[in-house]
């Protein structure tokens, strides 16, 4: 294995910052455990948390191993393009979510997003994708702890497997004692830990290039040209650093893809649902819109100090491939102390991440399976009992699938393109579903399956060589817009072949019906005008209009 | 097609909802103080560091003394957190049991 000229130079100061962290980590996981009686307590934290902790566990459940590794990879690789992933990509879809989804998720009440298809449709749709959510979250579970055992053994020297069996204990140990809650509460504190190790490191590099001007300027000079510094500029043809249209940015990443991942992933969503009121559980993900917004500032600048002081960045494997950036500047340019909050921030994140993945699949375990499929009836009791061992099963299958994902170089790359194409469908299928209140039970399960088996054979073909995109971000699109032509086509045509749903089984879930309460469970001073979710959506689509702006 | 009425129901979720009159959630600790508490100590820790640093360890950080920067940042964001905390304290979770405060 590569490392050696990873390998930072921590001492005794930076492990006593490290140690500080993960005793803290766990010291919340068993004050958490004070919270739980019931399984709502344990899997959705008793829906009681305000909306500023449920929005930045929000925004931290994504911070995981592939985002700050993989966007300041990008952000060298692609230059100020990368910032697509957030302004087009992220912000609308959490806004979207906040403002026209959660009120049927979370005036349903359902504990679940696979719930809401079994209401909506029938129990085939949700036991499909119930299934292929706990699949799913298992192995990229596996992944981040294999990225982050990585991490631990380049930079700190820990051999793989006492990385990974540390990382897995700690994150396992403070779920199944703390449930959702010590989760929840982990991922708020992560997102601070997380800025304080990235901001020194941009800081820094941005004085050493000489300000933003410098940077600037040294980029226009780096292999990437003036183009680096463009986000919109260059995409009327396919020649740019990223390779795609703006048709393609806007509807492929910003629409189908990015829809997809934030309005339908269970291990997001069920950050909003633990929210104490609707008002809360709709300002969730706006609020997390927020922090959104200002982070490629410390995943894509640091990327481009990378790519101008480092020299060789970019190599095809070694230790100056585009994923060390920003643990190269971290040995490159931090003295010990911050040097050791920016390994624990980076700790922090992979952490986050995993734990985002465990917590998802621990709750449709028990609630979408256990209590759905196989045992019926129980006490609650049973079923807290059930999900402290779903997190044990979900941990210990994770070690299992880090270790597979060792034995393959691009394996990460593979299982996150893959699931990324499992959201395509799974969006179209909800955002008809919601809409369309005649859409049937039947319809609904055949355009999940149809439109997933449509994305996955375009995925294969193109592994197979039969078709050919220019790059594997051009297949994500036509992949995920293949997907949802499928979906919307095999429900309209099976729609008026099959009997729809009486309308008081739908009140609450589709659009048009009623039965949503805005307002029945607003606490004094829900109603201020500054916590409005449509004005705070609005400004924060605003923003991120207006920050393209200097990058054009 | 009425518009008032209540979401459709279902037995599995008004089962979990009946168990919620015996939610601990109430007892929820409040994350400001944790969130407080590490940023005072990281603070100090780092301060510390950051005025006795040496001339290499300046030099490293291309002449900012980030040390002591970092360190006094975030020991002014731990005591804004637990100022909020004590200025602002949680409102008790439960709306059924409490009238509105104001």
């Amino acid at each position: 294995m590569d490392g050696g000229g990873l390998r930072l130079n921590m001492n005794g100061l930076d492990y006593l910052i490290l140690a500080l962290y993960f005793v803290t980590v766990l010291g919340v996981g068993f004050a958490a455990r004070r919270a739980i009686r019931t399984s709502v307590d344990f899997f959705l934290s008793g829906r009681s948390l305000p909306a500023w902790v449920t929005g930045l566990a929000f925004v931290s459940a994504n911070l995981g191993a592939l985002e700050i590794i993989g966007m300041a990879a990008n952000g060298a690789q692609y230059g100020v393009m990368t910032v697509h992933y957030y302004w087009i990509g992220a912000v609308p879809a959490m806004v979207f979510l906040g403002i026209v989804m959660m009120p049927f998720y979370y005036g349903s009440k359902v504990r679940s997003v696979p719930e809401y298809l079994r209401l909506r449709f029938n129990r085939p749709t949700h036991l499909l994708n119930a299934l292929s959510f706990a699949v799913a979250q298992v192995l990229i579970a596996g992944v981040n702890l294999y990225a982050l055992a990585l991490v631990m053994q380049a930079l700190l020297g820990w051999p793989l497997w006492t990385a990974i069996v540390v990382g897995a204990a700690i994150v396992l140990a403070y779920i199944t004692i703390g449930g959702l809650s010590g989760a929840i509460y982990n991922e708020v504190l992560q997102f601070f830990v997380i800025l304080a190790g990235l901001i020194p490191v941009t800081v820094i590099g941005l004085v050493k290039v000489g300000g933003v001007s410098g940077l600037m300027d040294a980029v226009r000079d780096s292999k990437l040209g003036e183009a680096g510094l463009h986000a919109w500029q260059d995409t009327a043809s396919t020649d740019n650093p990223l390779g795609a249209q703006w048709i393609g940015i806007v509807f492929g990443l910003g629409f189908v893809l990015s829809f997809g991942y934030w309005t339908t992933n269970f291990a997001e969503v069920q950050r909003a649902l633990s929210a104490k009121n609707m008002s809360a559980a709709r300002r969730t993900p706006i609020i997390a819109a927020y922090p959104k917004l200002f982070i490629p500032l410390v995943t894509i600048i640091p990327g481009l100090v990378a790519l101008v002081t480092v020299k060789g960045l970019g190599a095809d494997k070694g230790d100056l491939q585009y994923n060390n950036a920003i643990p190269l500047l971290m040995r490159d340019l931090l003295p010990n102390g911050v040097l050791g909050v920016a390994v624990t921030g980076l700790l922090a994140s992979f952490m986050a991440g995993m734990a985002a993945n465990v917590s998802g699949f621990n709750t449709v375990f028990t609630y979408d399976i256990w209590q759905a499929y196989v045992r019926r009836g129980r006490s609650d009791e049973y079923y807290l009992r059930i999900g402290r061992w779903a997190t044990v099963a979900a941990v210990v299958i994770g070690i299992g699938t880090a270790f597979i994902a060792s034995g393959f170089s691009n394996i990460m790359n593979y299982i996150q393109a893959l699931f990324s194409l499992f959201n395509a469908p799974l969006f179209a299928t909800f955002i008809i579903g919601m809409f369309w209140k005649r859409m049937s039970a039947l319809a609904g399960f055949w355009s999940l399956l149809l439109g997933t088996l449509a994305s996955l054979a375009t995925y294969l073909l193109y592994k197979g060589g039969v078709i050919g995109f220019n790059s594997d971000l051009e297949e994500s699109f036509w992949g995920a817009g293949i997907a949802f032509v499928t979906v919307a086509v095999v429900a309209a045509i099976l729609t008026p072949l099959t009997a729809p749903k009486r309308d008081e089984e739908l009140r609450g879930l589709v659009y048009g019906l009623g039965g949503v309460d805005l307002k029945g469970d607003v606490l004094a001073g829900d109603a201020v005008w500054y916590r409005s979710p449509v004005l705070l959506g609005v400004i924060a689509v605003a923003l991120a209009a207006l920050f393209y702006i200097p990058v054009f | 097609m009425s518009n008032d009425g209540q979401p459709a129901q279902d037995p599995l979720i008004d089962e979990t909802q009946a168990e919620e009159r015996r939610s601990a959630a109430a007892r929820l600790f409040d994350i400001r103080r944790v969130i407080g508490g590490l940023f005072v100590a990281y603070g100090i820790i780092v301060t510390l560091i950051g005025i006795f640093d040496s001339r290499a360890e300046i030099d490293k950080a291309e002449g900012v003394r980030i040390n002591l920067w970092a360190g006094l940042v975030m020991l002014a964001f731990g005591l804004l957190m637990l100022l909020w905390q004590w200025v602002r304290p949680a409102e008790a979770p439960n709306p059924n049991e409490q009238q509105p405060d104001s």
